[in-house]
């Protein structure tokens, strides 16, 4: 349906040789075009968000039909939850380490697959290998640790073969180690985006940068740190943001290896929420934690918009 | 000379050094997780661990492709990406084309919106849209999943195609127009066919998205019927008690369409992958 308002106002052209068409019709052209998506986005980003804002600040939603108007009481009940504000901590740990992680990894791992030393096919197929963590589903991500991690599994074995462990620890299951243990798993799944994007800007560093900056007798450290790194910074500021949000959306990683437990050692923002409303069926309060997400998620979102705007 | 040279060695040494450590942390744990479909699940703890067992077989894999209610979990998997991927591609082209060759009110609020839709985040959408979805009659339906999929392909999509489309010559369009054409034949005869390369990357990286997908799909649907690989896998950790190497071999066959794709399209999709990430 969308698709016939471009189709019949440019075709009305050619049947009017010399007579400049509609301008109406033809402004109209490019929005034409940009229906579809439009029409997807007013329908399942914006209506659900007006939505989910309506439902917090309402009294039992969704479960019963007459729910009431409650002001802020959503939000004040949420904000004093301790499970809340360690979802928050949680969260805010978990986002921050895994994203410099990500960046020194990635960083690393772009560096040397970018080596002059190596021959093209060694290193394409260190670059396959190197990308594999990031092509497996996060369902798949949550099985493979759970059996690594496992008490009697491989990890500890080795651990205990090496004398850093006495017995068998249950990563996961800790709360001592839990948050450790996804955080490891997320930055294990999570670098090659990052090196993917960090080894393309690097192999966009112009080549006499570095040959002006041999020539001056500079040493690889400083030739990292004045030639590599500044070429860089607009790659790895905009991966970066993009990164914390998007760490900041893991449920199913989470879900599937702990589930935000042990004693919410691992909860998170997301599975806060989940739990609020699909284990609860508490609509209202979990409908109050989803604004709260948006907005911390809308913040991070400002600053990226902002990097890509520099550029 | 010789310094420069043993330095040189030395250096070659270090960086394959590097790659080999950096190597092993990348594969060991997927190498662990063939090697372990290939046990019996008997011997998936057994110590000292071993990669190749006396039990060595394909069984697990036997058990799953054996198993309707599991290949049903693949081909509704296979029928939300492909149809995802399609509609997404369809979509993403024709906002791609407005962006890209006009310039009317209201353009940079729009591109505005359409990237800060990535960041919205999925939980904060998957309460209402258990609602809207209920009550649009798609819940527990492939038009549900395939709609709430693409809200997040989407814009990944259109940022890339309008990239791409940035870098053809007007002429292109042009040409068409002179022969008296209009913009909707340029874009599908010549736009369209000139960018496929572009369309390959963006279609995998989308199909990888909806294939990928875990909450949605959590929440959306109910029966079997309608369940996707991720959910699939994680059933698999519930009802079997822990048959290891079954879920391994489930993990890889879930797993296999991804990897393919990748390495058939690598040089493009990487490529596609960063132009897009890198400069919007």
């Amino acid at each position: 349906m969308t698709l016939t308002a471009p189709r019949a106002s440019t075709r009305a052209a050619p049947a009017a040789p010399g007579r400049p068409r509609s301008t109406l019709a033809r402004r109209l052209v490019p929005y034409g075009y940009l229906s579809p998506t439009v029409l997807l986005i007013v329908v399942l980003m914006v209506v659900p968000i007006v939505m989910v804002v309506g439902y917090s600040f309402r009294d039992n939603v969704i479960v019963q039909e007459n729910s009431v108007f409650a002001g802020f009481a959503n939000y004040t009940k949420v904000l004093t939850d301790p499970d809340f504000l360690a979802a928050l901590r949680n969260t805010a740990v978990f986002i921050s380490v895994s994203t410099v992680a990500h960046l020194v990894l990635g960083l690393t791992f772009a560096m040397m697959l970018n080596t002059q030393l190596l021959s093209g096919v060694t290193k394409a197929i260190f670059r396959i290998v190197y990308i594999l963590p990031w092509l497996f589903t996060i369902a798949v991500i949550a099985v493979i640790w759970r059996l690594l991690f496992d008490p009697s599994g491989v990890v500890n074995y080795v651990l205990q073969t090496v004398g850093l462990v006495q017995q068998g620890v249950n990563w996961f299951g800790d709360p001592a180690t839990a948050l450790w243990a996804v955080t490891f798993v997320n930055i294990w799944s999570g670098y090659p985006f990052f090196m993917i994007s960090l080894l393309a800007g690097l192999q966009g560093i112009p080549a006499d940068l570095y040959e002006a900056a041999a020539v001056d007798g500079t040493n690889w450290w400083q030739r990292f740190r004045h030639v590599t790194l500044p070429q860089l910074r607009p790659v790895i500021i905009s991966m970066a943001v993009l990164d914390l949000i998007w760490t900041s959306h893991q449920f199913a990683l989470i879900w599937m290896t702990t589930g935000g437990g042990p004693l919410n050692s691992t909860e998170m923002l997301s599975t806060f929420t989940y739990k609020q409303a699909f284990s609860e069926y508490e609509f209202a309060t979990a409908s109050a934690a989803a604004v709260i997400v948006l907005l911390l998620t809308m913040v991070l979102a400002f600053f990226y918009v902002r990097s890509q705007r520099e550029r | 000379m010789a310094a420069v040279k043993t330095r040189r060695t030395l250096a070659k040494a270090g960086v394959v050094t590097g790659l080999v450590l950096g190597g092993l942390f990348a594969g060991l744990p997927v190498l662990w997780m063939l090697s372990t479909s290939l046990k019996r699940n008997g011997e998936v703890f057994q110590s000292p661990p071993q990669l190749i067992t006396e039990g060595f077989s394909f069984d697990a894999y036997r058990e799953i492709l054996g198993n309707g209610t599991q290949l049903r979990f693949f081909l509704n998997s296979y029928i939300v990406a492909f149809a995802v991927t399609i509609l997404t591609l369809l979509v993403a082209v024709l906002a791609g084309y407005a962006f890209s060759r006009f310039r009317f009110p209201f353009q940079k609020t729009i591109n505005a919106a359409i990237i800060s839709v990535q960041a919205v985040p999925p939980i904060t959408l998957v309460i209402p849209y258990f609602g809207l979805i209920v009550a649009l009659g798609l819940y527990d339906t492939y038009a549900g999943l395939i709609l709430t999929h693409m809200v997040f392909t989407l814009p990944y999509a259109i940022i890339m195609i309008t990239a791409y489309l940035n870098t053809l010559p007007r002429e292109l369009d042009e040409s068409v127009k002179i022969d008296g054409g209009t913009g909707w034949t340029a874009l599908w005869r010549i736009l369209v066919p000139v960018s496929v390369p572009g369309l390959v990357a963006v279609g995998v990286y989308t199909f990888m998205i909806s294939w990928n997908e875990y909450l949605f799909a959590l929440t959306l649907t109910r029966t079997d019927d309608m369940r996707t690989v991720p959910i699939g896998i994680q059933l698999l950790m519930g009802q079997h008690s822990y048959e290891w190497n079954q879920m391994m071999a489930m993990s890889i066959l879930g797993s296999v369409p991804v990897l393919v794709l990748f390495l058939l399209f690598q040089r493009r999709f990487v490529g596609g992958l960063t132009a897009g990430a890198v400069k919007t």
